[in-house]
């Protein structure tokens, strides 16, 4: 179950600290709990691990409900506490204010394939894309007869910049060292993503990740496998806000997706980025609503808590 | 209780090897067929043979009675998302005549099957060959009675009914009512009511979708029929509660006649409080006075008079609570395990890691780990208990828990009505235990 070297027990008794940590909104022990840093960075881990699992599904079956309800309650339940805390202001300042890199995305797979049975049994890895919670509710949804919803809501992708918040955190607590390592794999991204079936791309997105995974070098004992991909450098301001940028829900429509699709068949998530970051496929930028100002995880709280 | 004492005979085991991940196990009302489903949407069902006139002191075999296949993968066009054929869930419905009949389930769409068998053909018409071919009737002179002569068994299963497009989410339960006449299926958000005989329509019986589906926050995870009281059913939530409904009270069973919650340990509460509250399962006792759900960490017996806690919780593995954070990182966090009711409900079984499955015995608050491996399929092996060691010292024989295989998971078990036989599905593989004393 753990990948050899990691650092287990300061991952397992940090989240007993975790568990053990909430006795209310007393002053005294959020005053206590700021001061510990472990914890804090133990608790920005577990937001940063759940935005990741959130964002990514699989695409070809629809996303499992339940497990998508949970995820989102537990970074709801972060965000009260560090909002609490006052930690979250100062985080979401930190972040807008930091000068993020911008040749590097670092993003985690924690739903790892290669030990899950059914990739074991040599089934095709199910493909990947980026969707954003309320997106993966709405996916559910369905024209019935009777029916008076009308959403007929695409999963689409949202930012997958959650990714950068970690990259602050690369030294991670819960001995995730291996985890978060950095690795040049681009090349192996943009050969899986020649690999998909166009028919698939409706989804936005594929990501070879079984394959990827067993590319790496890692064994299948590894939980975690990672791999980053580079964009070409942009200027730092309008790309950063292109990429944090919302995309409008009049996207999901079925027409501008069918749009999106004819005229970029083959987008990963990682696609999208590059696109966005050089001001690409008009489907994707036509955009009337994008929150500019707005730090991403921020952004991406607000879908969830709806606020 | 089916573990071995000293002094007993010890078990008999069948072992059954599955192309695919066996999903559901479900013995039907007498024993006598066992029903099994997987991933592949394929559906095998096993039979008792009758025991041995020469050693009618020992069991009769589970072997294979008839294989079909239920359900095929499809495609949403509109959402475009493959729906998958995996069975979800088989339930068996009470049998009436010779024919068995059965509902299984994938994601989207329920069917009923009728499995009957073929075990003589008719010989001797007048009017046409034994090859079928019609015979001249000028070259009929005489006249006869066909006689059934005794043919090869030959069992078929047809699917009757079909049961589609009554749920936006995806199904996780389905359970026949005691009136054998209606049944329920359960998905996410909502609850649906079916009659047998009628598939183009169902009632809608429960709906917690909000309108806005941010606001979502709890979701349905399984549900079950009263074994007697046809009115009454309850439902189970992410969050860890139960709600029982009365179908009487209102035809939309929005509100809940009972409301069973444990109040939460403020001591223990962690990030993953909720998550490890979620229930995977919830399952009626025989008498219909008790109620048994699964969390990830404990499998609680409820009874229905009393909602505020449960009247007994056994502990399945809380040597994983202090491993809760990798556990969700790699997503076992959100495994679902089943738990079964022996016969008399004076016991109860669920799944665990590694292949380990538990038994607790009600009465004498004894309970045992076991573990479905191939070992247990030597002739004169006993079942030998297992143990995970928690502390610092190891003792032999004992297991850690970072040694646990966290991929062998066991999420199916199932009890025989009425013996001493179950049947625990390891991932590709069917381990069917029996006393070997009858």
């Amino acid at each position: 179950m753990f990948p050899k070297g990691t650092k287990r027990k300061f991952s397992d008794s940090g989240e007993e600290a975790v568990s053990s940590g909430d006795q209310g909104p007393a002053a005294p022990s959020a005053a206590a709990r700021m001061l510990s840093s472990s914890y804090s960075l133990q608790r920005q881990s577990l937001l940063d691990m759940s935005l990741i699992k959130l964002q990514l599904c699989h695409m070809l079956v629809e996303p499992n409900l339940c497990r998508s309800v949970l995820i989102a309650n537990t970074v709801r339940q972060i965000q009260e506490e560090m909002t609490q805390d006052g930690t979250w202001q100062i985080m979401t300042q930190a972040l807008a204010a930091a000068q993020c890199p911008t040749d590097r995305l670092v993003a985690t797979e924690v739903l790892c394939r290669q030990t899950d049975p059914a990739a074991q049994a040599g089934q095709s890895p199910k493909p990947y894309a980026v969707v954003g919670v309320e997106e993966g509710y709405h996916s559910e949804e369905v024209v019935m007869e009777g029916d008076v919803e009308t959403d007929v809501t695409m999963s689409t992708l949202s930012p997958v910049s959650p990714q950068l918040s970690s990259a602050s955190y690369l030294a991670g607590p819960f001995g995730m060292g291996p985890c978060w390592e950095e690795e040049e794999e681009d090349g192996e991204c943009e050969e899986e993503e020649e690999e998909e079936d166009s028919e698939e791309c409706v989804s936005e997105g594929e990501e070879g990740d079984g394959d990827h995974l067993s590319a790496d070098s890692r064994t299948g004992e590894q939980v975690f496998g990672t791999f980053e991909i580079k964009h070409p450098a942009p200027p730092p301001d309008p790309a950063l806000e292109e990429l944090f940028s919302d995309v409008d829900p009049s996207y999901y429509d079925l027409d501008t997706v069918l749009t999106g699709m004819q005229s970029a068949p083959k987008m990963g998530p990682y696609d999208l980025l590059d696109s966005l970051s050089s001001h690409g496929p008009t489907a994707l930028s036509s955009s009337s609503s994008c929150r500019s100002d707005l730090n991403e995880l921020d952004h991406i709280m607000e879908i969830i808590v709806g606020s | 209780l089916l573990p071995p004492d000293e002094g007993r005979a010890g078990i008999t085991l069948t072992l059954v090897s599955f192309s695919d991940i066996i999903s559901t196990v479900e013995f039907n009302y007498s024993g006598e067929l066992l029903a099994t489903g997987d991933k592949g949407g394929r559906v095998v069902i096993f039979q008792h043979e009758q025991e041995s006139k020469n050693r009618p002191h020992l069991r009769g075999e589970y072997n294979v009675y008839s294989t079909f296949q239920s359900h095929e993968p499809e495609f949403d066009y509109l959402k475009s998302l493959e729906i998958e054929e995996k069975i979800n869930k088989i339930r068996w419905l009470p049998q009436q005549n010779a024919a068995h009949f059965l509902l299984s389930t994938n994601d989207k769409t329920i069917k009923l099957w009728k499995i009957s068998e073929r075990d003589k053909r008719a010989e001797g018409y007048n009017l046409k060959d034994e090859d079928g071919r019609l015979r001249d009737p000028f070259r009929i002179t005489s006249l006869r009675v066909p006689v059934l002569m005794p043919m090869d068994l030959m069992v078929e299963a047809s699917p009757r009914r079909i049961f589609a497009n009554a749920h936006t989410y995806h199904i996780n339960s389905i359970s026949v009512n005691s009136d054998h006449e209606t049944y329920l299926s359960a998905d996410d958000l909502r609850i649906n009511l079916w009659h047998l005989e009628i598939t183009d329509r169902s009632f809608n019986i429960v709906d917690i979708k909000p309108a806005n589906m941010e606001e979502l926050t709890e979701v349905i995870t399984a549900a079950e029929c009263h074994p007697h009281q046809c009115n009454v059913f309850v439902y189970s939530s992410s969050k860890g509660t139960i709600r029982l409904c009365d179908m009487r009270a209102a035809a939309l069973c929005d509100r809940h006649s009972k409301f069973f919650e444990e109040p939460e340990d403020p001591s223990s509460r962690s990030f993953f409080s909720e998550i490890i509250s979620s229930i995977s399962d919830v399952k009626f006792s025989h008498s219909g006075r008790y109620m048994m759900t699964r969390d990830y960490l404990s499998v609680k017996v409820w009874d229905l008079n009393m909602e505020n806690r449960p009247v007994e919780t056994y502990q399945v593995h809380e040597y994983l609570r202090s491993k809760l954070c990798s556990l969700y990182e790699n997503d076992c966090i959100f495994d679902k395990f089943e738990c079964c009711w022996n016969g008399s409900d004076s016991a109860i079984m669920t799944g665990s890691y590694n292949n380990f499955f538990r038994m607790f015995d009600r009465n004498t608050r004894r309970d045992i780990t076991l573990e479905a491996s191939r070992e247990s399929s030597k002739p004169r092996a006993t079942l030998k208990p297992r143990k995970v060691s928690t502390g610092g010292k190891r003792k032999k024989d004992e297991i850690s828990v970072d040694s646990l295989d966290f991929n062998k998971k066991i999420l199916h078990t199932a009890w025989h009505p009425k013996d001493n036989v179950i049947a625990v599905a390891a991932t590709n593989n069917l381990y069917i235990f029996q006393d070997k004393i009858n």
